[in-house]
């Protein structure tokens, strides 16, 4: 089982993970990972099903809360804080940590409200016209929705919804989006728009992407994290672990790991 | 080549002498026949109640007061009244306390023992014959004049229905909050909302029409309730005198009005009957209409 910890980049950390393990219940999913992800940049996880890539990326803004007996021991540090310890509400840390899923899933409200929903929950006190079309703009999907703005996001096709979703999360201006797996549930042309689109919002904030697809993250991102699955010794199934995390382009031409080589090259996986 | 077989005509035409067929014949006409049988209550009642009680149909029913034993003509406005009055004390009482149990147990419980408490005692709640929810109420509030000394009022027949509604109330909102996507209740939770905002805003104007939808089939059951009625709320000849005096309801007159020994109270019966039955119908079928609301 590999727990090294990685050389860190010369940029700075948005998100760090120290020694953390997550369980399920009595089942642990991930063990012992250690990472620095850094900020302003776009950071993929990779691996086979099951090696706990979507559980690490839930955790980074808590949303495994939400999941019955989900437990985390370790630390995950954000701006200078443990965002696990006790004092921390992570509802404050879902505002500066945002999330875009797998599946799209607008709000059955109006495109506008869709967008306006967030920022008026954190208390948004400035011209919500404005914010809203500022949004859109970003997530390169003004165009198509400027003349149906009270429609229901629910009429857009799925990449439309997907983007609507995105312009969602950054309406509330985060500091780090976590997308879970955001085009697998799309076609390839909306797939196409949405990492060019995550190209451009890496200027303004620091993106984890969780992916099936190897070309895609090679495509969208910096640096690649690659977990694997092993069982264990006395353990009920099988245990996720980071194997490697470095600059995509070393993970997927130069590896330091075996596994590492193997899943890249397509032998497994 | 031999073959165990029959040997068939080779014709694709239906034979029907064939056993398999006749016996099809035979089977479809029975189960036409016990279905036939199965909706013949529903529709004699229905029938019954509408010849007997349509013809009565006046506008002197619906603003006058019931005659005195021996007297003609009057009418069930007082009854109408009530009934609307118990049935909008019994709503504003469950919908509230039912919609925040649903609430509850969908959103808030973590499946712990104090949840499965509820929800099962919930469904044996449900399944509780009415009129032990009116002794409860009778034991609880008529019997002990907790309302202003009074024994039998308004409101002690609104709270005997607000508990037999309570069951569905829960229950839909219970079953209508599972069915919002999980997707959705993270969306929201993933851009910083709290539980509250998250379970105000979003998953429950989600769930609002099966929630409605039970909403509303549980008042059309309370509406036509009378055994809890008849000792909470007892019966009036009187037009209502506020919520803590006996009140006439629609299904206690039924009830009382039917047995007795004078034709024009009996006619009074079956015309309530009919105002009744076209209530809870109106009632079923603007749920339904929610329901295919909803689906578009």
């Amino acid at each position: 089982m590999t727990s090294t910890k990685q050389a860190t980049p010369a940029t700075n950390t948005c998100l760090a993970l120290e020694n953390v393990s997550i369980s399920y219940g009595s089942f642990e999913a991930v063990r012992n990972v250690h990472m620095d992800i850094p900020a302003g940049k776009v950071t993929a996880f990779i691996g086979p099903s099951g090696c706990g890539k979507s559980t690490v990326l839930r955790a980074l803004n808590r949303m495994n809360d939400l999941i019955e007996g989900c437990t985390l021991k370790g630390r995950v540090v954000f701006d200078a804080q443990n965002i696990y310890a006790k004092e921390v509400d992570p509802v404050e840390v879902r505002r500066r940590i945002g999330m875009v899923f797998q599946k799209p899933n607008p709000f059955p409200k109006s495109i506008y409200e869709n967008i306006a929903f967030g920022a008026r929950i954190n208390g948004y006190k400035g011209d919500m016209d404005e914010l809203v079309e500022r949004s859109l703009r970003k997530a390169f999907i003004w165009d198509e929705t400027k003349d149906k703005l009270k429609e229901s996001g629910n009429a857009l096709s799925g990449g439309q919804q997907q983007r609507l979703c995105i312009a969602r999360a950054i309406a509330v201006e985060p500091e780090v989006i976590l997308m879970d797996e955001p085009c697998s549930a799309l076609d390839p042309i909306s797939t196409l728009k949405i990492e060019e689109l995550m190209h451009e919002l890496k200027k303004t904030f620091s993106i984890v992407i969780v992916t099936h697809n190897m070309q895609q993250a090679v495509r969208v991102s910096d640096q690649t994290a690659f977990f694997n699955a092993e069982a264990v010794e006395g353990g009920s199934g099988k245990v996720g672990y980071l194997v490697e995390f470095n600059e995509t382009e070393r993970i997927f031409n130069a590896p330091v790991q075996q596994a590492t080589q193997d899943y890249v090259t397509g032998r497994f996986g | 080549m031999t073959t165990t077989f029959p040997a068939s005509s080779k014709s694709l035409h239906f034979n029907p002498s064939l056993k398999r067929n006749r016996l099809d014949q035979f089977l479809t006409g029975l189960a036409g026949v016990f279905s036939t049988i199965a909706v013949l209550p529903l529709i004699l009642v229905l029938l019954y109640v509408l010849i007997q009680g349509g013809r009565l149909i006046s506008i002197g029913l619906f603003t006058q007061l019931p005659p005195a034993p021996g007297l003609d003509g009057g009418g069930i406005g007082n009854a109408l009244i009530g009934t609307v009055v118990v049935t909008l004390i019994a709503s504003l009482i469950a919908i509230p306390v039912g919609v925040g149990g649903g609430v509850f147990l969908a959103e808030y419980s973590s499946g712990g023992w104090f949840a499965q408490f509820i929800r099962v005692g919930n469904d044996i709640l449900a399944g509780v014959p009415s009129i032990i929810a009116g002794i409860f109420v009778y034991g609880a509030i008529v019997a002990t004049r907790v309302f202003f000394g009074q024994s039998y009022t308004a409101a002690a027949g609104g709270l005997a229905l607000a508990v037999l509604m309570l069951p569905t109330v829960i229950k839909t909102t219970d079953e209508g909050l599972k069915l919002v996507p999980r997707e959705l209740t993270w969306g929201a939770i993933g851009v910083g909302a709290s539980k509250f905002v998250t379970v105000t805003r979003i998953t429950l104007p989600s769930a609002f029409t099966p929630i409605a939808t039970g909403v509303v089939l549980a008042i059309a059951r309370a509406a036509g309730e009378t055994a809890p009625l008849i000792f909470t709320a007892l019966f009036s000849p009187f037009w209502p005198e506020g919520l803590f005096n006996p009140i006439a309801t629609m299904s206690v007159l039924i009830f009382n009005f039917a047995i007795m020994p004078f034709e024009p109270q009996n006619e009074l019966a079956w015309a309530a009957s009919f105002v009744l039955v076209v209530m809870i119908l109106a009632a079923n079928l603007f749920a339904r209409w929610l329901r295919r609301f909803a689906a578009k």
